[in-house]
């Protein structure tokens, strides 16, 4: 039987040439790595894969899906709650796309850190730089398939940033939205461009990236103190690799084996357990109740436009991904050679933690989103005024409320958070202070001259006098 | 054996240099050729949102369009249909609309959109205030930035008041362009 099947095999590999085809990216030496490093080195693999993930879930979904902005959000409701495994591919699509910004990140990391862009790999970072913002692109565009209420308002976030451009503004805007307003085309333009074209040039740039991995070899773990020089460089790997490499398959390809494996059980648990992302409101432009936000590869940059100064808004917007971009593709051009260690190039770690923290703390700002205004703020409860409060602190606790006071400042843990806390704003301030800050507004916050009557001012400023925090902090005030 | 001897020139003779090099030239030119015949109406049929004539229209503010039924003083959310919606738009071809009553023949209609990034506006009746859900953005009844990250008053509609029917002019979503 084996006999019969290598025969056939030996037949059909003759007429066809297969391991001619792929036998030298089978059997190609890479560096023979252990432990960590090793593994390290399946991070690119991973992306891959989970990228495959996406184009076999997402061509999946793409039979029941309907691009039109009249029908995709109950073909989704759809695919969620009738069709048969239709929640748990939504779950894998959605935390496959997870898994690879969050591998693209990693990947992205570690090629940095050791150095592996410098001589001769400077392309495979170009190439890697290009997939990278394609990542970005796809995941942006899935998250308005999901045409939601959020998706919906999002299409109009896109809209205006891109607005902002300079000379060419409107005409970009009529681009993204495929008209004047978000219509009927807007929808099924992004789906073209999430499911034919981006993925189009994925797949072109991967095979360029694949290609130049087998073209330059697999970079060797770096080692203080052995610089890359482009004199030597080559010659140097070439003796290397083929005195101490072992063949890509199976050597190193088991480790991209299990670990793909281990992306995989990763988004089939969370695709199970967590499943897909909640489906809002339908995109309904009646419904104004809406609280637009990214999904959470975008919340650090939704963050960052809350915090940054209106004057530096345009320069913000539009400079940062220049620079950014600019950085990315320059880095191979300005440090193509010498060190690669990572203990040798200090800079490149705190590049890589300063990256790490920027994006981190504006994800926990835009997670907690304190300059949200709490529209939905109960009435302070009665025990927050004390027993028996004047009959004037509690009408001015009530206009707190109805005013809109409470959307944006905090007392007692009650309210939102942009405005300064004003559970103790009797001590803070006098009675003058609070009446101008209240009739003048200030920074973030709107004047109240002429929309309050001289009762209703007297019963606020009665009620935040009355606000002296905790029972000590007015015992020991008095 | 066939494979040991020279290629042999054909009756026309041996392929000159020149041939060779125009034959580059010829299949490079015929290729950009095709390129671009396939290309051009598909970069056409992708830019053609840029060839749109804008459109405007005047539509009559929905569910309720009567002046009559609109209070002085009173803001309310309104919806207007595009200049031109497409069969299949659904939803999408609807705008909303913060409207209010001036005074008896006066309207004013704020676009949704804060003109920071373009969130919905929410109306605070008791307070009087526009506010936006994403930044903290605030607006004044008359749409005037009152705090937050907005540098721009809320963009107004025209409106108009026809046969007893308010309309206001649809046109291109109210973004803030530099």
């Amino acid at each position: 039987m084996m006999g019969l099947l290598k025969r056939l095999w030996a037949v059909f590999d003759d007429r066809t040439g297969t391991s001619k085809l792929f036998g030298g990216a089978l059997s190609h030496p890479v560096p023979n790595t252990t432990g960590w490093v090793g593994w390290s080195y399946a991070l690119g693999s991973a992306v891959l894969f989970a990228f495959i993930l996406q184009v076999v879930t997402g061509i999946a979904l793409a039979t029941a899906y309907i691009p039109s902005t009249a029908n995709a959000f109950d073909s989704l409701v759809f695919i969620t709650e009738q069709a048969t495994a239709g929640r748990l591919l939504r779950g894998m699509h959605n935390f496959g796309a997870t898994a690879m910004v969050v591998l693209v990140g990693l990947h992205m990391a570690q090629t940095f850190l050791v150095g592996a862009y410098k001589y001769p790999r400077e392309a495979n970072w170009l190439t890697g730089s290009v997939l990278l913002l394609l990542t970005m692109a796809l995941s942006f565009t899935g998250q308005l398939l999901r045409w939601d209420q959020i998706a919906y308002w999002s299409v109009f976030v896109l809209a205006q940033q891109v607005a902002r451009t300079p000379l060419i503004g409107t005409e970009l805007t009529q681009l993204v939205l495929a008209g004047n307003t978000v219509n009927g085309a807007t929808l099924s333009r992004f789906y073209a461009f999430h499911v034919f074209f981006i993925p189009a040039l994925v797949f072109a740039f991967l095979a360029l990236h694949l290609w130049l991995v087998l073209h330059h070899g697999v970079s060797e773990p770096p080692e203080a103190g052995r610089p890359v020089d482009p004199k030597t460089y080559r010659a140097w790997y070439h003796n290397f690799v083929e005195r101490t490499g072992v063949p890509f398959w199976p050597d190193a390809a088991w480790r991209d084996v299990v670990f793909s494996l281990g992306v995989l059980a990763a988004v089939v648990a969370l695709a199970v357990i967590v499943g897909p992302p909640h489906l809002e409101q339908p995109p309904d432009p009646t419904i104004l109740e809406a609280y637009p936000r990214p999904d959470w590869y975008f919340v650090w940059i939704f963050a960052a436009l809350a915090l940054i100064p209106p004057a530096f808004e345009d320069l913000v917007i539009l400079g940062a991904p220049l620079a950014l971009g600019a950085l990315l593709f320059l880095l191979p051009f300005v440090a193509n050679k010498g060190e690669r260690a990572p203990q040798r190039r200090p800079w490149a770690i705190a590049v890589v933690l300063l990256a790490v923290m920027m994006i981190g703390t504006l994800y926990v700002a835009g997670e907690r989103a304190p300059w949200s205004p709490e529209f939905a703020a109960p009435p302070l409860p009665a025990q927050l005024l004390g027993p028996d409060p004047p009959p004037v602190v509690a009408r001015g606790a009530v206009l707190y409320n109805q005013k809109g006071c409470e959307a944006c400042h905090n007392i007692g843990g009650y309210g939102g958070a942009y405005g300064p806390e004003l559970t103790e704003a009797g001590e803070r301030l006098t009675r003058e202070q609070l009446i101008i800050r209240i009739l003048n507004g200030g920074e973030g916050m709107p004047a109240y001259a002429g929309k309050l009557t001289a009762e209703e001012l007297e019963a606020l400023v009665a009620f935040l006098e009355s606000r002296e925090g905790t029972e000590v902090g007015a015992r020991e005030r008095r | 054996m066939a494979t040991d001897e020279a290629p042999r020139a054909n009756e026309f003779g041996p392929p000159s240099p020149e041939r060779r090099e125009f034959l580059t030239r010829l299949s490079i030119g015929l290729s950009a050729v095709i390129g671009a015949v396939i290309g051009l109406p598909i970069v056409g049929f992708l830019l053609a949102p840029l060839f749109q004539r804008p459109e405007e229209a005047w539509r009559p503010v929905e569910p309720v369009s009567d002046l009559e039924a609109f209070r002085i003083g009173e803001t309310v959310q309104v919806t207007i249909l595009d200049p031109s919606p497409l069969a299949w738009a659904g939803l999408a071809a609807r705008t909303s609309v913060w409207l209010r009553r001036e005074a008896p023949r006066e309207f004013k209609a704020f676009a949704v959109n804060c003109t920071h990034l373009g969130c919905p506006v929410r109306w605070l009746a008791d307070a009087r205030l526009f506010m936006c859900p994403c930044h903290g953005g605030v607006f004044y009844e008359d749409g005037r930035v009152a705090a937050g990250p907005p540098q721009e008053p809320l963009v107004q509609y025209p409106v108009r008041v026809q046969d007893g029917v308010v309309q206001i002019l649809a046109g291109a979503s109210p973004l803030v362009s530099e």
